[in-house]
């Protein structure tokens, strides 16, 4: 029996710990660690409550645009004008957050995900004159590899050939998420950290020039998803199939649902939204959303035990840095008191369960490419052909959304902010499900608390004893070769994992895995 | 071979949400590409050797990198600090990696690493000043690099370039003058060891809504025109040249976009002052007038 300790993960945003425990070449135990505690709960205490947004964003610097929206709607309905939002400022709003998740799946599939699957040194060999490509093979001849070496070695199976179209990608999408960024820019003022996104509204108001500029960004990034990114993925899905088959996880999925579609319900959770919200399982039947149902529970986390299974209007961060038993500052958050997974994988999931004819459409394409059935979709591969998806959809709808526009016509409503109040704001962020509870109190914030995707899918145990999403999908999963464990950290990848944004923790010294004792 | 210098460089992100290494990804000329593939001035490559995000390498890999490093590059590599240095409780709230099983907290790295290191760049202000998880009531007793130096009497050149996050050009021009020019002068550095390069100005010396405020016509809600001073802009006491360069490509920047400067270059941000939204008080205000007047006397 081993114990193979990956710490830190890299290539995702933050830093994360994973240790598993292998037998006879099988994980039989698996523990996420987020590895930093920022406390940003007790940093929005008894400050104005519309500040929260702009420190909210702040909590992570690849999903900033996603909490700066969910703020912003918990706000509004804080304030009691969740219903009154101008309709400029709803389709700003879908413009800015889906031009940033388009780029942010982007990111995720080449430049932090694809060098599992690609092999940079094989631009080694390149012949042609593509001169990118050129520039590549020369930097590999001067034999300074760092950032790309060293890795792990083994496992990279395509030809040189496409070894090399898909490192011209890579570089391909550097460009196309800046200028993802950009396109956000021209509504929100700036990426990261945006300020143009305000409670009641923009600050920004459409003029014909962003119109029409925004149409050309949308059109340049809808084409690279349709021709680049989806192709590529479909190409690493045809060489890595075996991945169809792992790293499934909980089978159970949960969307809030994004893209305003109508604002006129203040009830986030039955709003007309782009992506469906909702949850189900691997039978793809479909619930509602409820938000009363969600409770985080900290027996196995550093925090104190008397904050375990509240709601988030309840929550509690008192942080317990060596609390006996805990092995982690991420939560664990659960749903009906059942472990759910977030983000892509399940937005498509829960709109395939709802019935959404655009999603069915999508996802039939792809099972009917690979003459699979849907259960195919649990996988390291289904979430990144599900993330693919997302950015399809999305893209496809960026060009209605600038044209619905108005030009000149405002974006904003003035408010009174109230003595005291609550609020609720509720995205599917670029890595899933994200909530932002408010307690408002003499004009200040009295409780602050966000439960975002990355605490729902590497969350720690339970007080049940149920291991989080990313745990779940570790089990059980085969190791070919222990010293260079691909397996694990293409799953873990797979989920896209954000630990600045799951906010928390540590790991105390000779901690034994759980039941597994290591000799 | 080929004549190519390679500069060593290690990345290390602390308490930090990450934004500052995806601002630097926003670079558009030199792209990102050419600053970790080509010569960034001729004859000169930076040898990124750690980057969490970029580094195709995870665990033990990587820890053994950045120890070769630091060991086989003394006084020649460039130390790059993202994020505040939390210390409290022995600095257990930010660890990054193991070694022989214990938890290496990421103090640890920036006073190993900083005494190392060629020169420090302190990247955005939570490594320049503490920012955002240094702010009240600091629950993980962050700390800036500047102040993590002092104390442990750390000698090696440091450069501050705040911003949350910082503009890609502050970066990328900064390191470009230290391959051109070497380390920067005293002179070329600001009381907060600023480059005056990029934080020589006042937002409000060059902010295009200038001359309603010299007109005193002070907008009243977001989306009106006029000057956004009532509406909580910390332009008039903020360091940066973001009017100038403007943002992401040169598309817009906050104060174009209708919201105030938020004051992120600065050592106070975000507790100064009260809220973003509020008016700065007892400050006082240069008028255009009383700037050349200043400058003539």
């Amino acid at each position: 029996m081993g114990k193979i300790v990956i710490d830190p993960v890299t290539r995702i945003e933050g830093h994360l710990k994973v240790e598993t425990i292998v037998d006879g070449g099988e994980v039989k135990e698996a523990g996420c660690s987020g590895m930093l505690f920022r406390g940003f709960e007790k940093i929005l205490e008894g400050r104005d409550p519309r500040d929260a947004q702009l420190i909210t964003e702040r909590i992570c610097g690849v999903c900033n645009h996603c909490h700066t929206t969910a703020s912003a709607l918990s706000l509004d309905s804080a304030f009691g004008i969740a219903d009154k939002i101008p309709d400029n400022a709803r389709h700003m709003r879908n413009l800015t957050m889906g031009f940033h998740q388009v780029q942010d799946h982007i990111l995720h599939f080449y430049h932090l995900a694809a060098l599992d699957y690609v092999d940079v040194t094989k631009v080694a060999t390149y012949e042609g004159n593509d001169r990118t490509l050129k520039s590549i093979k020369a930097f590999i001849s001067r034999g300074e590899l760092a950032p790309f070496v060293p890795r792990y070695e083994g496992d990279y199976r395509f030809s040189p050939a496409l070894d090399q179209e898909l490192v011209s990608h890579y570089v391909q999408a550097l460009d196309m998420r800046h200028k993802g960024h950009e396109a956000t820019a021209v509504l929100a003022g700036k990426l990261p950290h945006a300020c143009a996104v305000t409670p009641g509204g923009m600050t920004e108001i459409p003029t014909v020039d962003k119109i029409a500029t925004l149409l050309a960004r949308a059109r340049e990034i809808r084409e690279f998803v349709e021709d680049i990114y989806v192709p590529d993925v479909i190409k690493v899905a045809e060489t890595y199939g075996d991945y169809f088959e792992i790293g499934k996880g909980c089978g159970r999925f949960l969307s809030y649902g994004i893209f305003d579609l109508d604002g006129s319900d203040p009830d986030y959770t039955k709003r007309a939204r782009l992506f469906k919200q909702g949850s189900t399982s691997v039978g793809l039947e479909h619930s509602p959303l409820d938000l009363d149902q969600i409770n985080e529970w900290i027996k196995y986390s550093w925090y104190e035990d008397n904050t375990s299974g509240l709601h988030p209007f309840d929550g509690e961060t008192r942080p317990m840095p060596r609390k006996e038993g805990g092995y982690s500052w991420i939560k664990a958050p659960r749903y009906n008191g059942e472990v759910y997974e977030v983000g892509p994988l399940a937005r498509i999931a829960v709109g395939y369960a709802a019935g959404d004819p655009a999603t069915k459409e999508m996802v039939n394409f792809v099972l009917d490419y690979f003459k699979a059935s849907p259960d195919v979709l649990f996988s390291v591969l289904g979430r990144h052909a599900a993330r693919a998806l997302c950015a399809l959809h999305i893209a496809k709808n960026l060009e209605d959304w600038v044209l619905s526009l108005k030009p000149g016509e405002p974006a904003y409503i003035d408010y009174t902010m109230p003595e005291e109040g609550t609020g609720v704001g509720i995205v599917d962020a670029a890595r899933g499900a994200l909530g932002h509870w408010i307690v408002i109190k003499d004009r200040k914030i009295h409780k602050y608390q966000c439960v975002v995707p990355t605490t729902w899918n590497a969350s720690p145990m339970d007080d049940m004893g149920n291991h989080g999403p990313i745990e779940q999908a570790l089990i059980g999963t085969r190791v070919r070769d222990e010293k260079n464990p691909f397996e694990i950290v293409r799953i873990v990848r797979s989920f896209d994992p954000c630990i600045a944004c799951a906010v928390h923790l540590l790991n105390h010294k000779g901690r034994e895995l759980r039941r597994y004792i290591i000799a | 071979m080929s004549g190519v210098k390679e500069i060593p460089a290690v990345w290390m992100g602390g308490g930090t949400c990450g934004g500052c290494s995806i601002s630097a990804l926003n670079t558009v000329a030199p792209s990102i590409k050419n600053v970790l593939i080509d010569e960034v001035v001729p004859g000169r490559h930076i040898s990124l050797k750690f980057h969490t995000n970029i580094s195709a390498g995870s665990g033990d890999l990587v820890i053994r990198v950045i120890e070769d490093t630091g060991r086989e590059y003394e006084g020649q590599f460039l130390l790059i600090v993202e994020g505040g240095v939390p210390t409290a409780d022995g600095g257990v709230y930010c660890i990054v990696g193991e070694r022989n099983e214990e938890p290496i907290p990421f103090y640890q790295w920036v006073v190993e690493l900083g005494k190392k290191a060629m020169a420090v760049i302190a990247l955005g202000t939570c490594a320049s000043f503490g920012g955002i998880p240094g702010a009240k009531p600091n629950p993980t007793g962050v700390k800036s690099i500047m102040d993590i130096f002092k104390e442990d009497g750390i000698t090696t050149p440091l450069i501050n370039l705040p911003g949350c996050p910082p503009h890609p050009d502050w970066f990328i021009g900064t390191v470009a003058k230290l391959l051109i020019a070497g380390l920067p002068k005293s002179e070329d550095l600001d009381d907060w060891l600023r480059p005056k390069d990029f934080y020589g100005q006042l937002i409000h010396e060059n902010c295009q809504r200038r001359a309603y405020f010299d007109e005193g016509k002070f907008a009243k809600k977001f989306g009106d025109p006029g000057c956004l001073y009532e509406l909580g802009c910390k332009g008039p006491i903020t360091y940066a040249d973001c009017p100038i360069r403007q943002w992401n490509n040169g598309v817009n920047w906050c104060i174009k976009s209708g919201m105030g400067c938020q004051g992120c270059t600065q050592p106070e941000f975000p507790d100064f002052l009260g809220s973003f939204y509020e008016k700065l008080t007892d400050v006082d205000i240069p008028r255009i007038g009383e700037y050349w007047k200043k400058l003539e006397d």
